[in-house]
């Protein structure tokens, strides 16, 4: 309140100086505010899921063995020409895992290959994502004639076998690493569709949209900032779900011999011993562990991404 | 007579953020012939009442107390003869008839169901009974092939009724058994309900959050807040003339056409009703009353007498003990 | 079940049909490269010219697209899929040959699995939390996790490498026998494939049933069932599992592709002389004729398998079955 103060000297106080020491709270920071808030919330509900944690510790150990493993890996050990040991040498001290048909140490091997099973199930993941998602949101969203043909094609590639198409594509294209992801990322993106167009149906039906809309908020803006948002959760642990079957594609077609033959993957570890015989032979010691790995690492993502499920969809959740 | 008889109900969920107590003390009584009718929002626990009675709630729950129901100990059953008890004793109509029937089965099959399975009759008697029963709640027996989804909302909820009424129980738990259904279709099923109750004999354990519909079906009543009865009597004198001050309010905000005190606007109630993990101390009420007092956040109110056949959980009534600053 | 249903689904399935073949087609004439070139890359390196001209002849390579796509839909639709050109026969004649052992190792490993899935998903559910629902989840989603092939090589140096319990591979020991002592060889080598598809895919039956059925028994009318004082075993028995085998069941035939794709790698390993060994095989030698004669098959045995589902479904559902 204002008084007028009759000594002059000092002007008088028009407004309380501390409510400038509090900067005000603009609509984007109260998001951003709201969203670290749920965040913690989401991590204190994944944190009691024993399934969740251990998937999420398998996960982060392979991405460090994946990204400094190869590090501590001396080059000798995987070099067709200069290989360190003896060809098909059973588990030693010398070779904890043994050495395969040129000699190389299979320890390395699966060290240096996971990196290559990793990054294709990533990449190919980033494919069947953004093309699953993209296609699930703009069908749920749009409705209508773009829905009815979007949904058409998402349909038509869930009925088609995957690995007959992945067959017919890499006998075509050729096995590289690049058509591989393209690959596994164009026979896998229907799933994704599919889940994504349902959640993107069921927001769009939400008051808070027809709302949105009927303040002019645009396409763009709607899809942005309503539709995606929500979205989001469905599409994080499908995801997730989504590297552990990319990584078992890569696995499938490096088996059928549809692999890159430069690069060293798990898959393609055991697809060498394969054709070398080691089945036969009996070298166990370079079919199973490689294996393994692939295994462990699925299942980690798989844990995660149920755990996820669990979460979203709370009717899984024991009661 | 009293058909059901509940002492002392405590009744906590345990779920993995710790126990919720969704039932803190709660006393019922209910005789032969006669409409007990319970209210109260959402989340005040009348509905646990009505899982209580038959021991449905989930494993994790923990249920203390009494309940006695057509002589049986309830809570001390063991399995095998609580199973024998559940429908024979007493059975509930559940809330929300959409989906409280098998989609896959025929209604027949699911009204004789209960018969069969408690041996009361062959399946051609059943089958008879079922369509008995049919009758009895105003539908054609033709309707015993039908599945549930050929069905309207009310017509889901007289097979409801007919699917209770199956082993002739002593007691009928009605769970907001008129709620989904439009005002025409609801004051149908009340009347049917009404006359089926006259008719048989029953004791009817209403339960409902519209106090409006009570009045015209109970013949006492009882208001729940936060877990525990805070009012009851006559369900007439209690809702023309409540002593409850959440019982004020409740009946101000449903509006009777043709009754002059509802002339202005309907009154809402401020507030919503309390976390059961975060009741307010003493009165659970106080936060939101009308007639609160310095005292009403120490003192807990216990169901004292407010009049002729009635009792109040709060410091106004006649019969609470004497407080600093407290009018009566 | 209501006509429209069933004709609104067979019309789709007919649909769906034609697509691939359009598909198929336009994916071998219109990828980069020419077609010869491709087959060039492979077996048919050993080919004459004339074979080369002769074969781009019948198959209407030398003429313009539109006129191609008519070749191309007369020969398939009167099952002229060309030659193989590692064999020189008939595609016909090489994929009909392989159609009976996939028949017998998919369809055994399919009921197998689906039988025994789903019994230990109901299992589980009902019980949910016990010892056998923890250990089963944990089995499923390990065996889920694991490549099918792989698994197939660990049986084989497990029980035949080490154990010896079971002959190496193929259908049979072509010993000449007859009758009684032929099932039984068959069955023996039977044995493997057939635990390595069911073990790769049980998994996953398991824990769709279980969610499925999880699902159902939060539903009210199981509590409605559960207060008429019917006993445990009765509701799961006539109103829960009902309910939870149908989208299950759907699901599960949904899903007949993936463990049909599986066959591939698995008759490699074992060398079960089926369409998976075939393709493996034309995959190596880049037979492209047979690559695309079994993908149009594997198409159609999924678009049948998804139609039949969908014809169960309209059947057993009462509220689809008046539609």
């Amino acid at each position: 309140m204002q008084t007028l103060d009759p000594t002059p000297s000092d002007p008088p106080v028009l407004v309380d100086e501390t409510v400038d020491l509090i900067p005000p709270k603009s609509p984007r920071r109260i998001g951003w505010a709201r969203r670290r808030r749920a965040l913690s919330v989401f991590w204190k509900t994944y944190r009691r899921s024993r399934m969740g944690m251990v998937g999420l510790v398998m996960m982060i150990l392979f991405i460090l063995l994946a990204v400094f493993g190869p590090l501590f890996v001396p080059a000798r050990n995987v070099s067709v020409a200069f290989a360190p040991g003896k060809p098909f040498q059973p588990p030693s001290l010398q070779w904890p895992l043994g050495t395969d048909n040129f000699g190389r140490s299979v320890l390395s091997l699966i060290v240096v290959g996971s990196r290559i099973s990793l990054i294709v199930g990533f990449a190919a993941t980033v494919v069947t994502m953004v093309l699953g998602a993209g296609i699930g949101i703009a069908s749920g969203f749009y409705g209508g004639k773009t829905d009815t043909l979007l949904n058409a094609l998402t349909n038509w590639f869930l009925v088609i076998p995957w690995i007959a198409l992945a067959i017919v594509m890499a006998s075509i294209l050729g096995p590289t690493l690049l058509n591989i992801i393209l690959i596994i990322g164009i026979t896998s993106w229907a799933g994704t569709a599919r889940l994504v167009r349902a959640q993107a149906l069921t927001v769009k039906e939400r008051p808070y949209v027809e709302r949105a809309r009927a303040l002019g908020g645009g396409d763009l803006h709607t899809i942005t900032h309503h539709i995606l948002p929500n979205v989001m959760p469905v599409i994080f642990a499908n995801t997730v779900l989504t590297v552990a079957l990319s990584i078992l594609a890569e696995t499938t077609l490096s088996l059928l011999g549809l692999g890159d033959p430069n690069s060293i993957s798990w898959g393609g570890i055991i697809n060498e011993a394969f054709q070398a015989g080691a089945l036969s032979a009996g070298y166990w010691w370079w079919i199973i562990p490689p294996g393994v790995m692939i295994v462990l690492v699925v299942l980690s993502f798989t844990m995660c991404g149920y755990a996820l499920d669990e979460i979203i969809n709370p009717r899984l959740r024991a009661r | 007579m009293s058909v059901l008889s509940v002492r002392d109900l405590v009744v906590e969920y345990g779920t993995t953020g710790g126990g919720v107590p969704a039932v803190r003390g709660v006393d019922l009584e209910v005789d032969r012939g006669e409409v007990l009718g319970l209210a109260g929002e959402s989340g005040c626990g009348k509905s646990t009442i009505a899982g209580a009675i038959l021991r449905l709630l989930p494993a994790k729950t923990k249920v203390t107390g009494q309940i006695e129901l057509d002589g049986n100990d309830i809570l001390e059953l063991t399995p095998g003869k609580l199973r024998a008890v559940r429908w024979t004793a007493g059975s509930i109509v559940f809330q929300g008839a959409m989906h409280a029937m098998n989609p896959v089965q025929r209604i027949g099959d699911q009204i004789m169901e209960p018969i069969i399975v408690h041996g009361q009759s062959g399946e051609r008697e059943a089958r008879v009974r079922a369509g008995t029963l049919l009758e009895q709640v105003g539908l054609p027996t033709r309707r015993l092939n039908d599945y549930p989804h050929e069905l309207s909302g009310g017509q889901k909820q007289r097979i409801m009724i007919a699917m209770a009424l199956a082993c002739s129980p002593s007691l009928i738990v009605a769970d907001e058994p008129t709620t989904a259904l439009d005002v025409m279709v609801q004051a149908q099923v009340l009347q049917l309900l009404r006359t089926l109750q006259h008719d048989l004999g029953l004791a009817l354990l209403f339960i409902t959050h519209d106090l409006s519909v009570l009045v015209e079906v109970a013949d006492r009543l009882a208001i729940m807040y936060a877990g525990r009865i805070v009012e009851q009597g006559e369900a007439e004198a209690v809702f023309h003339s409540p002593a409850h001050p959440y019982t004020k309010a409740l009946a101000a905000a449903f509006p009777a056409i043709g009754d002059m005190r509802f002339r202005g606007r309907p009154s809402g109630l401020g507030g919503d009703p309390p976390d059961p993990q975060q009741i307010p101390s003493g009165c659970p009420f106080h936060p939101r009353c009308a007639e609160v007092t310095p005292v009403c956040s120490s003192v807990t109110p216990e169901l004292w007498t407010a009049g002729p056949a009635r009792l109040a959980a709060c410091v106004h009534a006649s019969g609470a003990p004497a407080l600093e600053g407290v009018s009566r | 079940m209501g006509r429209k249903y069933l004709a609104r689904k067979t019309l789709h399935a007919l649909a769906t049909l034609a697509f691939v073949l359009a598909f198929n087609f336009f994916l071998f004439r219109v990828m980069p490269g020419d077609p010869i070139r491709l087959l060039a890359r492979g077996a048919a390196t050993h080919m004459t010219p004339q074979r080369i001209a002769q074969i781009e002849h019948e198959q209407g390579l030398d003429r313009p697209l539109p006129q191609q796509f008519v070749v191309y839909a007369e020969n398939t639709l009167t099952g002229r899929f060309g030659i193989s050109f590692v064999t020189n026969e008939s595609v016909t004649n090489v994929v009909a040959r392989a159609i009976w052992p996939t028949v017998l190792l998919v369809g055994s490993a399919t009921l197998i699995a689906t039988f025994f899935g789903l019994w230990a998903g109901i299992k589980g559910a009902w019980g949910r939390g016990s010892v056998f629902d923890t250990s089963s989840l944990f089995g499923s989603l390990v065996l889920y996790s694991a490549p099918e092939g792989w698994l197939g090589m660990i049986l084989l140096i497990i029980f035949v490498g080490t154990l010896h319990w079971f002959p190496a591979g193929q259908m049979s020991s072509n010993t000449g026998q007859t009758g009684l002592a032929n099932v039984l060889d068959v069955l023996s080598h039977l044995f493997l494939p057939c635990m390595t598809l069911v073990l790769g895919y049980i998994g996953e039956y398991t824990i769709i049933m279980r969610s499925s059925l999880l699902e159902v028994m939060g539903e009210d009318f199981v509590m409605t069932a559960r207060a008429k004082g019917v006993p445990d075993r009765l509701v799961r028995r006539s109103h829960a599992v009902p309910n939870a085998l149908l989208p299950t069941l759907t699901l599960v035939f949904y899903s007949f592709g993936f463990i049909l794709g599986g066959s591939v790698i698995v008759e490699a390993v074992y060398s079960w002389p089926g369409l998976g060994l075939l393709t493996y095989r034309a995959i190596q030698d880049l037979d492209y004729n047979v690559i695309q004669a079994v993908f149009l098959l594997f198409s159609l045995a999924v678009i049948a398998f998804n139609l039949a589902a969908d014809i169960m479904y309209g059947y057993l559902d009462p509220r689809v079955r008046e539609a």
